[in-house]
């Protein structure tokens, strides 16, 4: 260690490290001297440290009592290199070991060539562009998915025996099983909030009675069906996106096409006629624990009785306005059959696929819901219903 | 359907696939006979699992033609494509054991499918593949109550469920142990025994490749194409490509040849 102190000219060797490392120039010439052990953890000169500012048209390095030398040491050879290569010296390494030149030559000069990847988005209007095909992506992917569907139903129909009832039947007990306490707890409460708020407002007014007729109508055109919906879609859609993902990353769904049986006959349709199916009587259910829950309200704090409340509402709330919002509701549970389905048969095949595709079933199913939901406001707004 | 025992029983005429905009295999042709049992080989992302699934019919090749017993497979109409996909039965890499249903429904459905089968006729069918297979009694476990040979042999016996003509097999002794992957490739060598079936396997298991295989391609992922074909040991002691050789030769599983002592053969082990 003493010895790399006496040369004139630079010296760096580190005091504390065994890894040595005496420079010299003279004539325009940089003759570098490494010696010592170089070790990662230990600290080892630095090829900055080395020159400094100064210039050579030569940089000659040589092993001066080397000792052993791991990563560190080629990282430094590297690093002079490519100091060489910017100031456009001469760089000398054939002293240095056989292996360690190996080493030093599998490091390219000019940086590791980097495979060309996509070109990263430049203006504004790019990104718009990329946006809009996305989309219009998404839109021909329903579309078509749609037209599947609608083909293998056509299939199904004319053989009606054929299709998978057991499947669907099981998938609409699951959905019943699964959305029914969230329905119950969500419609109830949703019930109970429309009848506080409305009544705070009424009440100055005296017509507290009125609560009856706004949660009635409110909850069965438009709250229940909507509450259900969102509910299904959060729970049986996610399933369903989740269950078909993971069969697709597994192959099975390659397994049944090769068998020869349609993926969308055997596995989307019967639990899109599932959700289908379940949708009004999940929203029925809805309706009746949304004016329950208005109904409590009203008996608890604004004191109109039970029966009064009732014949209120069975005087405001007609039968067409269940009939409406149980109608929206098939196609609501359409909605989010095909967005459930649809999401996990295109499904990536990797464990991130299942999870996007199962949080795209859930945007996807409630978009569907509340553009759906918008067609039918005007439909009937149209046709005074 | 197999009335010539000479025609080939697939012939893929310059076949070019891939995915999306890229070309993955170009201009590829080659012919399986029947009783054959070829090998598919190449480094990862050569293209096998790509040309695996155009021949299955998964994926549309850009170009070309597969045929299967004469009968364009590529330009089949849906009831044909139907008919075809009768003749082969696949045996998936991550074995695509339908995991709601049990060990019987899964050989089953395919009977079922295409058959007009009496369901007791069917349940003895399931457990004849099952027992042929070595897992007999197993009808009503789900595939998730097997272990992964076991799992391997029912996808096995679903794949024979329509006695197909020919089997195809992704990486069929991936993930198993070298004892079960031995198992596997006699169970493989005994139902061409017993059934003549044609077997086609991607695969880059050395010692099932020498085991097993009559006849081997390999593919590349450069060239997009076949760069070597033929009987492996022969492949492995003369073919002069050294992309080849270093696949061929990788391993010590390279069987001794009792009438060769060169030294050429125990360079090659080394190289």
């Amino acid at each position: 260690m003493s010895k790399s102190q006496s040369l004139p000219e630079v010296s760096t060797g580190d005091k504390v490290a065994t890894a040595q490392l005496q420079a010299a120039a003279a004539g325009g010439e940089c003759l570098v001297k490494i010696g010592g052990d170089w070790r990662l953890n230990d600290p080892v000169p630095s090829w900055a440290g080395v020159l400094g500012k100064r210039t050579a048209a030569n940089v000659r390095i040589v092993p001066d009592d080397l000792g052993n030398w791991d990563t560190s040491l080629v990282l430094f050879l590297v690093h002079s290199r490519a100091w060489c290569v910017e100031s456009k010296s001469d760089f000398h390494a054939e002293a240095l070991p056989e292996n360690l030149q190996t080493l030093l030559g599998q490091v390219p000069v000019n940086g590791a060539a980097k495979p060309a990847t996509k070109a990263a988005v430049k203006s504004g209007w790019e990104l718009a562009s990329l946006i809009a095909t996305k989309w219009a992506l998404h839109v021909k992917q329903i579309v078509s998915f749609l037209g599947e569907c609608t083909l293998g139903f056509i299939g199904e129909a004319k053989n009606p025996r054929r299709f998978r009832w057991l499947d669907c039947l099981v998938e609409m007990q699951q959905c019943w099983a699964s959305s029914l306490p969230m329905v119950s707890l969500v419609s109830f409460l949703v019930g109970v909030i429309l009848a506080f708020q409305s009544a705070v407002q009424l009440q100055q007014f005296g017509a507290a009675i009125y609560v009856a007729d706004l949660v009635g109508l409110s909850v069965v055109r438009e709250l229940g069906p909507m509450m259900a919906a969102f509910i299904v879609a959060g729970g049986t859609g996610a399933r369903f996106a989740a269950q078909l993902g993971n069969m697709k990353v597994d192959e099975e769904i390659d397994a049944l096409e090769t068998v020869g049986i349609s993926s969308v006959n055997f596995l989307a349709l019967p639990r899109i006629l599932a959700v289908t199916l379940m949708m009004p009587i999940l929203a029925l259910y809805a309706n009746v624990l949304g004016i329950l829950g208005g109904m409590f309200v009203s008996a608890t704090m604004l004191n109109i009785p039970v029966s009064a409340y009732w014949i209120e509402t069975q005087n405001r709330v007609g039968v067409p306005d269940v009939t409406n919002g149980l109608l929206k509701c098939l196609f609501f549970g359409l909605a989010v059959g095909l967005a459930g389905c649809l999401r996990g048969m295109k499904c990536e095949r990797s464990a991130a696929g299942v999870g996007t595709a199962t949080s795209s079933a859930v945007v996807t199913g409630i978009l569907l819901i509340v553009l759906a939901d918008a067609v039918f406001a005007v439909i009937f707004n149209v046709l005074g219903i | 359907m197999k009335n010539d025992p000479t025609a080939p029983v697939i012939e893929v005429k310059s076949l070019t696939c891939g995915y999306g905009e890229t070309v993955v295999l170009q201009n590829l042709s080659f012919a399986v006979h029947a009783r054959e049992v070829l090998f598919v080989i190449g480094g990862s992302g050569c293209g096998k699992s790509t040309l695996l699934r155009c021949l299955i019919g998964l994926l549309k090749p850009f170009h070309g033609d597969i045929a299967y017993f004469g009968k364009s497979f590529t330009a089949a109409d849906t009831g044909q494509r139907r008919d075809i996909l009768k003749t082969f039965g696949v045996l998936y890499q991550n074995n695509a054991l339908w995991s709601s249903m049990t060990l019987a429904e899964n050989i089953s459905l395919p009977l079922e499918e295409h058959t007009s089968l009496s369901r007791a006729d069917r349940a003895e069918i399931v457990a004849l593949k099952l027992t042929e297979v070595g897992l007999a009694g197993s009808e009503d476990l789900y595939p998730s109550e097997l272990s992964g040979g076991m799992q391997k042999r029912a996808a096995l016996a679903r794949a024979l469920a329509l006695d197909p003509a020919i089997v195809f097999f992704d990486e069929p002794s991936e993930g198993l142990d070298p004892i079960i992957s031995r198992e596997m490739d006699q169970l493989i060598l005994q139902v061409r025994e017993n059934f003549g079936t044609t077997m086609i396997i991607v695969s880059h298991q050395l010692s099932s490749i020498f085991r097993l295989a009559d006849r081997v391609i390999m593919l590349n992922p450069e060239t997009k194409g076949i760069i070597a074909e033929g009987v492996p040991a022969e492949l492995a002691a003369t073919n002069t490509d050294p992309r080849v050789r270093d696949f061929l030769c990788q391993g010590k599983d390279l069987p001794k040849r009792p009438n060769e002592n060169s030294t050429e053969g125990s360079n090659l082990i080394t190289k």
